[in-house]
């Protein structure tokens, strides 16, 4: 057991440090953070330096682009990553799902066509899982995709799409066999969003924001070597790209909260809140577990390397994180009092904890409810017997 | 970064883990938790003869000479079986002030001694009875008797004071705070009713009591605060032990118990109490195996790291307890299962030197007081 960065992780992180303030767009750092905002010509131009400098896929084969570097490296790019708040990589989805889902269900073409251009962030992903009526039961999913020889004709709708918007190409689960049980007759496609009959509408949440979308797809032709996997075997694919989003969020959303935990402190002692023993106390709270999600993400890390699997312990990441989140925002809010519903300009720090609150809202529904995440738990680390 | 025990280490745990199983399964800790004595003496030679006593007093005074790392796959394990006996008063509290009483040292390592640490007084000078504080002056008082020390003072709770035969006893002067060594006579002690009967406490009453000096006047601070960080650790891991047991009932019953023709872990309203006491245990052993290794690399942080795993890793044990006894129902409630035995332990860890809001109180400072 040794906490320190070994002698080749701390020449990464050092080396790192100095690339992210070197290069860090210039005004970055001091325009008001009010959002989890997203500027998208900051954010692909960002995109691009990471690649050129070697930071994007990390941990990805050198064959499709990436570097074969250790998981450590990409732990330590996430957290330094937050830490310097640094603008997000355009490409999430690609680098988190459809990449990693690529490598391992792709065909050769679909790698060569893909990989290179994900880590670029040439091409900008967006995911096509959730409908209307397909929510945690993913697998009720109704868009449905008609054989139609070379091509599938794609019918339906899609829903809570991040990226959608702007993007290139959508990750794609449809129903190509309705007589099939529920979890086979489905298939997994890469899908052109520049295709005729895609339609995108921009989705407003509690927040204001439009960070997410619905998707329309009205008779969309789609090769069917764009096919992931088997046709009618997508579920299984659909269950690796599930399990890089909720592997791989760990270390980047436990780097954000430490982000909000030392602002949170600056804001106690800003205000003079830290006299207050209640405070004193839920603030202490709130810096252990992150501490203990930290360390959680270092122990599952730990499994990773040593077997090629991630352990159990990460199953429990984004479910704590995301209340640990939440009480944080309203912790701030309480702190600030009446001002709390001051927003904007004339807000404490321009809106910045009331965004956070808001924002915190969705974190215990978005990849996955808290409550599927917990049957997860009980049935697939526990063992215990199944709900339904 | 490697957060792994080593092979070394978990060949150790095997070996704590299979040998508690055999001396300590629920039903003799139920019987030792009812008797007189409180514990079975006879297990102290045999821990000392697989060397668990003295993991960490150094090679010359008997020992193995490693470190708190590995007495703390013992901790974690004993906290597991709920093992009746004074390993964590002599280890965790006693060892570190007795460095400067190597005969001792050596009785340990050979099990032939236990001992504790008396700190705490029921009227203190520093908060809660707690005796390990930063400010805690006691005024139990040692008065120098030429070469000779005597020890005037009430010291309570001390932690497994009639199982131990060498009590380091803090007290005052008019030079500082000092540690003396007490070998009580017997109309010193007096037993204690607890809640917890697997961990028995004692009144230690010295009245002008013989006792020679381990730290001198004026130089405790530094040792109890090592020993604080220690014990801070000592407890988290404890009650690691002690969640994961409990949460492996809960696990099992629920999958064996069945009603309205279902095992009852089918419904989510149990199923997700179990997942909420896995997601606690998981993120207190993350924090307790940090904070012994802090405690163990004397790292600048160790202080903190312990407080912070105390805090959360004792309340999580006493919510999953909690929610064992509400899984299983009924028969979770009675004195015949042995749930109880695990929440009174862990309801006595938590209330150990102050409670969860002790060691929040200490991240606290360190994070807002600067």
């Amino acid at each position: 057991m040794d906490f320190h960065d070994t002698p080749d992780e701390a020449a990464f992180r050092k080396e790192l440090r100095a690339w992210i303030s070197d290069n860090l767009p210039d005004g970055w750092r001091e325009s008001a953070p009010t959002s989890g905002r997203m500027d998208e010509s900051v954010s692909r131009e960002w995109s691009k330096r990471l690649y050129d400098a070697g930071y994007a896929g990390l941990t990805w084969p050198k064959e499709y682009g990436g570097q074969d570097a250790p998981y450590t490296h990409q732990a330590i790019f996430l957290e330094e990553s937050a830490r310097a708040e640094t603008p997000e990589h355009i490409g999430v989805i690609g680098l988190g799902m459809a990449g990693p889902t690529i490598i391992a269900h792709g065909t050769d073409e679909q790698k060569s066509a893909h990989l290179s251009k994900i880590l670029s962030g040439e091409e900008v992903w967006c995911q096509g899982f959730s409908e209307p009526g397909s929510g945690s039961d993913l697998a009720s999913l109704r868009t449905r995709a008609e054989d139609a020889g070379d091509n599938y004709v794609v019918t339906g709708q899609k829903v809570w799409s991040s990226f959608a918007h702007i993007a290139d190409y959508c990750i794609l689960v449809v129903r190509t066999d309705p007589s099939a049980a529920k979890h086979k007759g489905i298939t997994y496609l890469l899908v052109d969003m520049h295709a005729d009959g895609v339609e995108v509408r921009p989705l407003v949440q509690v927040t204001g924001d439009p960070e997410f979308n619905e998707i329309f797809f009205n008779d969309v032709k789609v090769p069917k070597t764009n096919v992931v996997g088997e046709a009618n075997e997508g579920w299984g694919v659909a269950m690796t790209t599930l399990l890089h989003e909720r592997g791989t969020l760990g270390f980047a959303l436990t780097a954000r909260l430490e982000v909000l935990v030392a602002k949170l402190i600056v804001l106690v002692k800003e205000t003079g809140a830290h006299d207050d023993l209640l405070i004193r106390d839920r603030v202490a709270q709130q810096w252990i577990e992150l501490q203990a999600l930290k360390f959680t993400n270092y122990r599952a890390l730990t499994t990773l390397m040593r077997t090629g699997v991630p352990g159990p312990e990460g199953s429990i990441a984004k479910l704590h994180w995301s209340e640990s989140n939440q009480r944080l925002g309203k912790l701030a809010l309480e702190i600030l009092g009446h001002r709390a519903q001051l927003d904007g300009d004339d807000g404490v720090w321009s809106g910045y904890w009331q965004y956070q609150q808001l924002r915190s809202r969705g974190n215990t529904i978005e990849a996955g409810t808290s409550e599927i995440l917990r049957n997860i738990i009980a049935e697939r680390v526990l063992g215990l017997p199944r709900s339904r | 970064m490697d957060f792994a025990f080593t092979e070394e280490q978990e060949m150790l745990r095997d070996q704590v883990r299979s040998w508690l199983a055999a001396e300590c399964p629920a039903e003799r800790v139920a019987e030792l938790g009812e008797s007189k004595a409180g514990w079975d003496e006879s297990s102290w030679p045999k821990m000392a003869e697989l060397g668990w006593t003295g993991l960490s007093i150094p090679e010359e005074h008997g020992g193995a000479g490693m470190g708190f790392l590995d007495e703390a796959v013992v901790f974690e394990e004993l906290g597991y079986r709920l093992y009746p006996g004074p390993y964590l008063s002599t280890v965790a509290l006693a060892v570190p002030a007795l460095q400067a009483a190597p005969d001792v040292l050596v009785a340990v390592a050979e099990g032939r001694a236990r001992a504790t640490l008396a700190a705490a007084e029921a009227e203190p000078s520093g908060s809660r009875g707690a005796g390990l504080g930063d400010g805690d002056d006691p005024t139990t008082s040692a008065e120098r008797d030429g070469d000779a020390w005597t020890i005037t003072g009430i010291k309570e709770p001390v932690v497994d004071l009639q199982l131990a035969t060498h009590v380091v006893v803090s007290a005052a002067t008019t030079e500082g705070v000092g540690l003396w060594l007490v070998e009580p006579s017997p109309d010193a002690v007096t037993p204690l009713e607890t809640v917890d009967s697997t961990r028995r406490l004692g009144r230690l009453n010295l009245e002008a009591h013989p006792a020679t000096a381990l730290i001198e006047p004026g130089g405790a601070r530094a040792t109890l605060g090592h020993i604080r960080r220690r014990i801070d650790a000592a407890l988290a891991l404890e009650a690691v032990g002690v969640a994961q047991r409990v949460l492996e009932l809960a696990r099992d019953y629920a999958s064996e118990r069945t009603q309205f023709d279902k095992p009852i872990g089918s419904f989510q309203a149990v199923s997700h109490q179990i997942a909420d006491i896995y997601m606690g245990t998981e993120l207190a052993r993350s924090l307790a195996y940090w904070a012994a290794w802090s405690v163990a690399e004397s790292q600048a942080d160790a202080k903190r790291a312990a407080a912070a795993a105390r805090s959360m890793a004792t309340g999580v044990a006493v919510s999953a307890c909690e929610a064992s006894i509400q899984v299983h129902g009924g028969i979770g409630f009675t004195w015949e299962h042995v749930l109880h035995r695990y929440y009174k332990r862990a309801l006595g860890n938590a209330a150990f030197n102050g409670s969860p809001a002790t060691g929040r109180a200490t991240v606290a400072a360190s994070l807002l007081d600067q």
